[in-house]
């Protein structure tokens, strides 16, 4: 119980790999491109949530720049995946990504 | 200001943010994906500020919620989700999902059973007030480089976007 | 029991908000008071936007319900409530259920940093200004969100032009905004705040609100924030989004009833939301005219009164069209309710003469006066202004406001570089 009741560095981490783990799962087995961009964000989310804590963890803010420009890689990775899907789309006209595999138009 | 890191909130963000986890991985309609994970980083959002990170929080709101979920609602909206949604939801290679989620939580559980004992016993106190002061120094100060290439990466990402999306330049 | 007494009373010798005196107690009181407020505050935009939009255009307006149509916003709420439910067949129930609550909650909880005074906020973020701008563009998701539910034309026309209306709109916003929040680190230690109470106290420290700040500069970035606000509440003239003429009603075509209600009371709050912001960060906030310069007992006690002068005179207007009502006996109850409610107008105006009452809510009434302002002048504009077509929309927003911001920026820091002295040639 002295663990329930006590929030530790390791509560966060923990949840942190529960939702990198819920990521991975997402983007091994979805074939709905969005929703595999959407487990994307949840990995990037999940390494998030560990940089703060270790920024916590440590009393500095370095941590929490680093989260900063994971969250501006993610803005840029988020536009140029839906950008890639919406030509995709227009293409094949389907968001399957297992059909994304011609390697050529 | 009073500790706000209780137990209660810890658990009712981390099962909000599971729970959106695992509905953001199995829903069969997009848009139910992206309500869910709206809320996943809402509550993450709420941990920031449990961690004392109040700009973070800031951050992952102002862009994450309202920008690029904005941006994944519009092209769930593009796309014609009628096709996809009676198609098959799950593609056959569940067994690779499953045997790399055992690895890795295999991997996690064997590092933090193995590695708690290292992280120090008393977390170091931070003083919230000026939580974004510091992190506008150390951005413009010694991240300054990073942050410009951040800027060019932005640059990138936008100029990549339009090439992709446009019919014709 | 004591304990409990002595909790609640140890806030109020206290001079911080309820939430940074980590006063659980008085924060549901001003979380409930904020609601309380706001709903009324919605139910007399209801009515003023309606009588004076009628007298802009020479119309009488509501004039059936209670006198001078004062009752008509609390017949439309009881209507709205007691309507039929509609849920389109084809509709996706989860989204177009949650849609209107997103909304609303994005327009309400902004409401926890909005600083009514120097301790009468909910609690004081050290990222206030971000925390508004970033939970007000919330509301996107939610129009985006019924826009698409409701499986159906119109709505997701206008959910679209709607959010790339508000997220085009927010870049000029957020300049605008950073711009004011530059000038708040003109002090000795040369660190801005972003909290909403410090970015007040840094105009009350200076000696002039950043509306006058670096003349023209303030009056520019104010003028990019007034605009792009009426652009981000979807209001007219740029209220192509909903445009009655072209896409019926817009993002909540398909919604009717309670459903409705909410959108309309998120809308109204969200308008009450933006313009705080304005009024926090150009308009001095809760500070009374000159509050340095008529500084002293004599010039407190002398602006302390309008709080009850203004209810007076309300109760005043009362009165006097009290004295006009025809006398045919038709009127009889219309003028006696009348009559009513400019006593209680006047009940509260000589409350408010009280010192003690005063003293504890001028901040308050100061901020509520120039909140109000803003309404005013938003039923101005779309009494007045033709709609825009959505392309003029999207050049104002994308070749005039941000180039325009931008180089307000840039020039406000050079400007406040060069104040500081930190630039040594």
């Amino acid at each position: 119980m002295e663990v329930m009741l006590h929030i530790t560095t390791l509560h966060y981490l923990v949840l942190g790999a529960a939702l990198f783990l819920l990521g991975v799962i997402g983007v091994l087995t979805r074939r709905n491109v969005v929703i595999v961009l959407m487990s994307i964000e949840l990995i990037l989310n999940a390494v998030n949530l560990n940089l703060v804590a270790f920024s916590r963890l440590w009393g500095g803010q370095h941590g929490q720049i680093f989260a900063i420009f994971v969250i501006t890689d993610a803005a840029a990775e988020a536009a140029v995946g839906l950008g890639i899907l919406i030509a995709f789309f227009r293409n094949k006209e389907t968001i399957n990504i297992d059909e994304v595999n011609l390697l050529k138009w | 200001m009073a500790p706000i890191a209780t137990p209660f909130f810890f658990y009712l963000l981390s099962a909000m943010m599971l729970v959106g986890g695992i509905l953001v991985i199995t829903q069969k309609n997009a848009v139910h994906s992206a309500l869910a994970l709206i809320v996943t980083l809402l509550a993450q959002a709420a941990i920031y500020l449990m961690l004392y990170a109040p700009f973070v929080a800031a951050v992952q709101i102002v862009l994450y919620a309202g920008g690029i979920m904005v941006l994944f609602l519009f092209v769930i909206m593009l796309v014609n989700i009628d096709r996809s949604l009676k198609e098959k939801q799950f593609n056959s290679q569940w067994w690779v999902g499953i045997i790399a989620a055992t690895g890795l939580g295999g991997l996690f559980v064997a590092v933090y059973t193995k590695g708690k004992n290292i992280f120090p016993e008393r977390v170091l106190s931070v003083a919230e007030a000026d939580n974004t002061q510091k992190v506008a120094s150390l951005l413009y100060g010694q991240y300054m480089f990073a942050f410009e290439i951040a800027s060019l990466l932005l640059l990138v990402a936008i100029i990549g976007a339009v090439v992709m999306a446009k019919k014709k330049i | 029991m004591n304990a409990f007494v002595q909790y609640i009373e140890s806030y109020l010798t206290s001079n911080l908000t309820p939430g940074a005196a980590g006063n659980m107690f008085w924060v549901f009181v001003y979380i409930l008071l904020v609601f309380v407020g706001l709903s009324v505050a919605v139910i007399c935009m209801n009515w003023l936007e309606r009588k004076i939009l009628a007298h802009m255009q020479v119309r009488l307006g509501p004039m059936r319900v209670g006198p001078h149509g004062l009752l008509q916003p609390f017949a439309d709420a009881l209507k709205l409530l007691l309507k039929e439910d509609i849920m389109p067949a084809e509709a996706d129930s989860v989204i177009f259920w949650a849609a209107p609550f997103i909304v609303v909650l994005a327009a309400f909880t902004t409401f926890v940093v909005v600083p009514f005074g120097p301790q009468h906020a909910i609690t004081d973020m050290n990222i206030g200004i971000l925390f508004m701008l970033g939970v007000s563009s919330l509301s996107v998701l939610g129009i985006v969100m019924a826009g698409w539910a409701s499986n159906s034309h119109y709505p997701l026309i206008g959910a679209l032009r709607s959010s790339a209306q508000m997220v085009s709109y927010e870049v000029a916003m957020g300049l605008a905004v950073v711009s004011a929040i530059l000038m708040t680190s003109l002090n000795a230690t040369g660190t801005g705040t972003l909290s909403m109470i410090g970015i007040v106290e840094a105009q009350k420290a200076q000696g002039e609100w950043f509306i006058f700040k670096f003349f023209p500069l303030g009056l520019v970035s104010f003028a990019i924030f007034a605009i792009a606000m009426v652009a981000e509440t979807n209001r007219a003239p740029f209220d192509l989004a909903e445009a009655e003429s072209e896409l019926t009603a817009g993002f909540h075509t398909e919604y009717s009833g309670f459903r409705w209600s909410l959108f309309f009371l998120a809308e109204y709050s969200a308008m009450i939301a933006v313009s705080s912001i304005a009024v926090t960060l150009w308009l001095g906030g809760w500070l009374r005219p000159f509050p340095n310069l008529l500084s002293g007992p004599r010039w407190d006690t002398f602006f302390s009164y309008f709080p009850g002068a203004t209810f007076l005179a309300l109760a005043a207007i009362c009165f006097f069209n009290v004295a006009r009502m025809p006398k045919h006996p038709y009127f009889r109850i219309q003028t006696v309710g009348l009559a009513g409610f400019g006593g209680f107008l006047a009940f509260i105006g000589l409350v408010l003469f009280i010192p003690a009452v005063s003293f504890r809510v001028q901040d308050i009434f100061w901020f509520s006066a120039k909140v109000a302002a803003f309404m005013y002048l938003y039923i101005w504009y779309r009494g007045t202004f033709p709609r825009y077509r959505f392309d003029q929309l999207m050049k104002i927003g994308w070749k005039v406001l941000l180039p325009v911001g931008l180089g307000v920026l840039i020039l406000t820091a050079g400007v406040a570089l060069f104040q500081q002295n930190l630039w040594r040639p």
